[in-house]
């Protein structure tokens, strides 16, 4: 098949191609001295309208990794952005320098609107509340490389299941395997919209709501847990109120599976005390790691360039 | 009621009745040096009622716009009193530059120059979304 040229979301790459880039990616993990010229000559931009150190930190270790070279900004401040130039005209300019770009964006649509103006594989680092998905290929890495499998899995989804783009996403993405299972535990406030829920029932996968995590976290393979902002909510009481109910502690996980894993797409602020960060279950800084690697994946697959056999 | 016809020209049948003034307005009829006449509450046997625009001017049309306004219409050709060809218009797949996303967080509140593209999601509901935020647009 041939590669597709940009990576604007997850739903852009079929089953096969996301099973190959963790293939690939556990490849670069267990062998990273074979992929460490790989990308020589090659530059990837960062293009980041909006600031995100770690999503950009990432983008940059992967190439610098694959020894490639990089170039771009971290703020839309220090680009011709401040001065008013449009994303089409940044992108036609610096088409013509590198050969992948990376860039992230406030608005909703900006890495298409990019695509259109040149023939450089753009990859979307977020854009806005719409989609991200280098995160979702991360959450997957993380659980294929600790549960050996993304098949057959429950999966607790908790906190901000309205607004949270990567949980959207992840559970888009899991529905393509079989016999995932979902539980949704969050406040009345920001539960799951019935669209996700819709596209579970269409996938088959068997979904409940709780209100309490502990209720349900025998159950668990995964623990994936998300930020709730304070912002959300209409008053400072019930954002009070509501927060302590969702957050992960040492104490919640006492019922919980040996081999549950907990993941996170961070910043965390304080949905996970930091009294988990030493359970071995806990795998959020893991997930970062991944992040990488799966970043480092797609880049190969989208300049064209494979480790010789 | 007796309205001439058309010579050389179109005829833009089974508009929706009282579509038929916006249809005049979009394609700026109003502009035009020739014969127009906008012909409302029409009696239809198939939509009760209905509208028709009839043009003494071969003029080019957008079908997309057309048919995004009201995918029932049928436009008649006609050269020298006869009709020479009749399309059936149908909602388009594809709507570029004829409407606008209303989502202030989509690129296309701020970015200049751009097209503003939208893609038919369900023919049925007529439902449109738009190519880079995904928002669906609210019926015309």
């Amino acid at each position: 098949m041939e590669a597709p040229r940009n990576i604007i979301n997850i739903t852009d790459l079929s089953t096969e191609e996301i099973d190959e880039l963790i293939g690939v990616a556990q490849d670069i993990m267990a062998n990273p001295a074979d992929y460490q010229d790989i990308c020589h000559g090659k530059q990837l931009a960062t293009l980041f309208f909006e600031p995100s150190t770690r999503t950009r930190l990432s983008f940059e270790s992967a190439m610098l990794s694959l020894g490639g070279a990089t170039l771009g900004f971290s703020e839309a401040q220090s680009s011709s952005a401040s001065k008013g130039e449009s994303v089409s005209d940044t992108i036609r300019v610096v088409g013509n320098y590198v050969d992948i770009i990376a860039m992230r964006h406030p608005k909703e649509g900006a890495p298409i609107a990019a695509a259109m103006k040149t023939v450089v594989p753009i990859i979307n680092a977020g854009d806005g509340g719409h989609f991200h998905p280098t995160q979702t290929l991360t959450d997957l890495l993380t659980i294929k490389r600790q549960k050996g499998t993304l098949e057959g899995l429950t999966i607790g989804l908790c906190g901000d299941l309205k607004f949270g783009r990567t949980v959207h996403s992840l559970v888009a993405a899991m529905l393509r395997y079989k016999g995932v299972k979902f539980v949704l535990i969050s406040p009345d406030e920001l539960k799951m919209p019935d669209y996700v829920k819709e596209e579970m029932d269409e996938a088959g996968a068997p979904w409940k709501e709780v209100a309490h995590m502990e209720d349900v976290m025998p159950e668990l393979d995964i623990l994936y847990m998300t930020r709730i902002q304070k912002e959300r909510f209409f008053n400072e009481e019930d954002y009070l109120r509501l927060k302590g109910t969702f957050i992960l502690n040492r104490a919640k996980l006492k019922t919980a599976k040996e081999d549950m894993i907990i993941l996170h797409p961070l910043p965390r602020v304080d949905e996970i005390s930091v009294d988990v960060d030493d359970d071995p279950r806990a795998m959020y800084f893991t997930q970062a790691l991944c992040g990488k690697y799966i970043r480092m994946a797609l880049i190969l697959k989208l300049l064209g360039i494979r480790k010789e056999a | 009621m007796n309205i001439d016809g058309v010579n050389n020209g179109i005829v833009i049948d089974h508009i929706e009745a009282g579509k038929g003034i916006r249809i005049y307005e979009q394609l700026q009829l109003n502009k035009l040096d020739c014969s127009v006449a906008i012909i409302q509450n029409v009696a239809s046997e198939k939509y009760g009622k209905k509208d028709i625009i009839k043009v003494d001017q071969d003029i080019p049309l957008d079908f997309d716009v057309l048919g995004y306004m009201d995918p029932h219409i049928t436009v008649n050709h006609v050269k020298d009193g006869k009709l020479a060809s009749k399309v059936h218009l149908e909602l388009p797949e594809t709507l570029t530059n004829v409407i606008r996303c209303k989502n202030p967080r989509c690129i296309t509140s701020v970015e200049q120059e751009i097209k503003h593209i939208f893609k038919l999601v369900d023919r049925e509901k007529k439902i449109y979304r738009c190519a880079y935020c995904d928002v669906e647009h609210k019926e015309y």
